[in-house]
This record gives structure tokens, sequence and C-alpha cells, in this order.
């Protein structure tokens, strides 16, 4: 009973890899057996935001052209037994994988994993139709701004005519200062824009610009990202969570109760 | 108009979910300014055999409007062609 998900977007730079490492630790927290693959051939960036770039020896395009097992290439993250990563390569290009072998890798991990996550890269080329080629569902990225939007839009109808039905959504980078104040599309503006289930929202954190920094994923830490993070991987599984509330202003009072709840 | 707009203060966000809906719309439909162009020069030029229209003031945009139907919102082509004088009034 394993989970193929694509982690995608369309504009580059909203925070799929980003959000690709914190479910894929979060699901791993919760006991699943997760494989994240970085599907960027070229630009691999999910190795560095799990601070395990120091130990890649194989690649994805290393397994596809046979040069080693499955297996050797799997990097296994040590803070979490259930967690694996599968690099992508640096000095080739997507050309280099097909998405009829990214069915067939991913058809052999599914024997193994409880989650496959595809870290999908920007664009709706080569690249976007390997990384969606086997995936069962979709979680799609954005940010409250037009152009993220509009590219999610379009990445929902590809994904559409590509047979991939089970499509949430993600809204990334919240300011809820700036959506009181009217300067920014709140998280219902875009639900009702794309008309997509929605899956969660993280606000924008300055924990995670520090939580890349370091190479650890902060999911279910106690910044307000942490838990929204959290929360998604939930909700991914399947369970009920409610809307984590993303206001920032709050006294010390509701602070002190949220850490006894 | 988008300078009137710019003037009338609208909020920014809401401003942005405007200009997304549209710009979906012709995304959506496949349709690219260029296209959009030769529909309102097509228009006029079949408006024009029948009445004198006022080409500078004519504006088509794709909007949307509640249909009949049960299916919501639907895209609409919306054209405001100002009629300046009816021709050959059967002389």
């Amino acid at each position: 009973m394993s989970e193929v998900i694509v982690i995608t977007s369309g504009k580059g730079g909203v925070g799929k890899t980003t959000t690709t490492a914190n479910l894929g630790t979060g699901l791993a927290k919760l006991d699943k057996k997760v494989v994240m693959i970085d599907t960027d051939i070229g630009l691999r960036n999910l190795d560095v935001v799990m601070g395990l770039e120091n130990r890649i020896v194989y690649n994805l395009v290393d397994v596809v052209e046979g040069n080693c097992r499955i297996k050797q290439a799997l990097i296994k993250d040590k803070r979490y037994p259930n967690l694996f990563l599968l690099p992508s390569a640096q000095t080739r290009d997507k050309t280099s994988v097909s998405p009829e072998q990214m069915v067939k890798l991913i058809d052999e991990l599914r024997e193994e994993f409880d989650y496959i996550l595809l870290d999908c890269p920007a664009g709706i080329e080569q690249g976007f139709k390997n990384a969606i080629a086997a995936a069962d569902r979709a979680l799609i990225v954005t940010t409250p701004e037009v152009s993220p939007v509009r590219d999610a839009d379009r990445i929902i109808g590809l994904l559409e005519a590509n047979e991939i039905h089970k499509i949430d959504l993600i809204v990334n980078r919240l300011r809820m200062d700036m959506v009181k104040r009217g300067d920014m599309m709140s998280i219902e503006d875009v639900v009702e824009i794309l008309a997509i289930d929605l899956i969660g929202a993280v606000p924008d954190d300055d924990s995670i610009v520090i939580s890349t920094n370091q190479g650890e994923p902060l999911v279910g830490d106690d910044s307000l990202a942490g838990q929204a993070y959290m929360n998604i991987c939930r909700r991914v599984m399947g369970e009920k969570v409610e809307m984590l509330d993303l206001d920032v202003k709050e006294g010390f009072f509701k602070k002190l109760s949220k850490l006894f709840k | 108009m988008a300078l009137l707009d710019f003037f009338k203060k609208k909020s920014s966000g809401s401003l942005a979910k405007d200009r997304l809906k549209l710009v979906l719309i012709s995304d959506r439909a496949n349709c690219s300014p260029e296209i959009m162009e030769s529909i309102k020069n097509d228009i006029i030029k079949v408006i024009s055999k029948y009445m004198e229209i006022d080409c500078e003031g004519l504006d088509i945009q794709i909007t949307q409007t509640e249909s009949d139907g049960a299916n919501g919102s639907v895209p609409a082509l919306c054209a405001n062609i100002p009629i300046l004088d009816m021709k050959h009034k059967k002389n």
C-alpha cells in the first residue's frame, strides 16, 4: 500500500524542495517508511536542504543507467531510521531519464516504501514529465502571488490531462499581516481561483531559512511553520486535522496555553 | 482604465485576485492577446457593414458571468461597442 506523491508548482522558488524535505521528514517521524526522490536533474538541491550532500555516491541517473543497484544509491538519513533520499545527478540534464524509466524505478520502490515523494523541477518540460509519470497524486505548492498561482493553474491542467486527479494545494509563504491589510491574497482567495482542495498553508517564517541553513527540516518543532508542515503530513495520511491559526499576533498567555495543549 | 484603477486605491490583494481571474480565463481558453486583437478587428469589420461604430471606444474582454445552468460562473466574451450612427436607413 504505497503512495507516490509528486510535489510540483510550475514556477521555481516557491518552496517545492523545502516542502518535500519537510513532508518526507514528517512522515518518517510519523513512523512511515519514506523515500524522497530529487527529480531535478542538473540542479539538485534536496540533498542540501536535507543536509545529506556529503553522503552522495550514486544518483538517480546512475540507477536508471544501471551503473548501480537502487539500494546503493539510496542515502539513509541517520536521524530517522525510515527516511531515505535518492539524489539527482548534478552534471547531467533532464533528457538522461525518460518517463518510462521513472515508472519502472518507482514500481520497484513501491514494494518497499509507504510513501515515495517526488521533488519536481520547475517548468513543464521533460523534467516535469519525468516527475509526474509515476505519481498517484500531486501536491501543488504556490505562494499567494499572481505568477505562481497562474503557473499552478497551468500545472493543474497538465496533471489532469495526465490522469492525475488527486491534487491538493499547499499555500506557502503566507504573511497574515499583509493579508489583513489587504495587500496579499488570502488562502481562501487562492483556493477559490484554483478550485482544488487545500491540504495546508505554511506561513512565511524566518525559521525556514534557519533550518535550511542548517540542513535540518523543521517539521514538527514548535515554530509555526514546523507545526503547519506536521499538520500537512497528517492530512496526507488521511487524518482530519484542523487548520492552524497562522495569525502570529498572540499574547504571552495564549502562547503559554498553547504549550500546555 | 488601468490608470483609473490605480487611483481608486483598490487593495493590492484583491487587485491581484481580479487580475488572476481574468488572465486564467484566457489561459484556460487558450486565448492569447493576439487572438483577442483579431477577434476585435473582425467584429469591427462585421458590425461596420450595418452601422457606424466608434472603433477607438470599442472594448472587448473575456469576463465571468453567471450561467443559466447550475454550473456557476462561466467565461463570457463582452463587447462594448459605441454606435455613432446607423448606416443605410433605406434611402
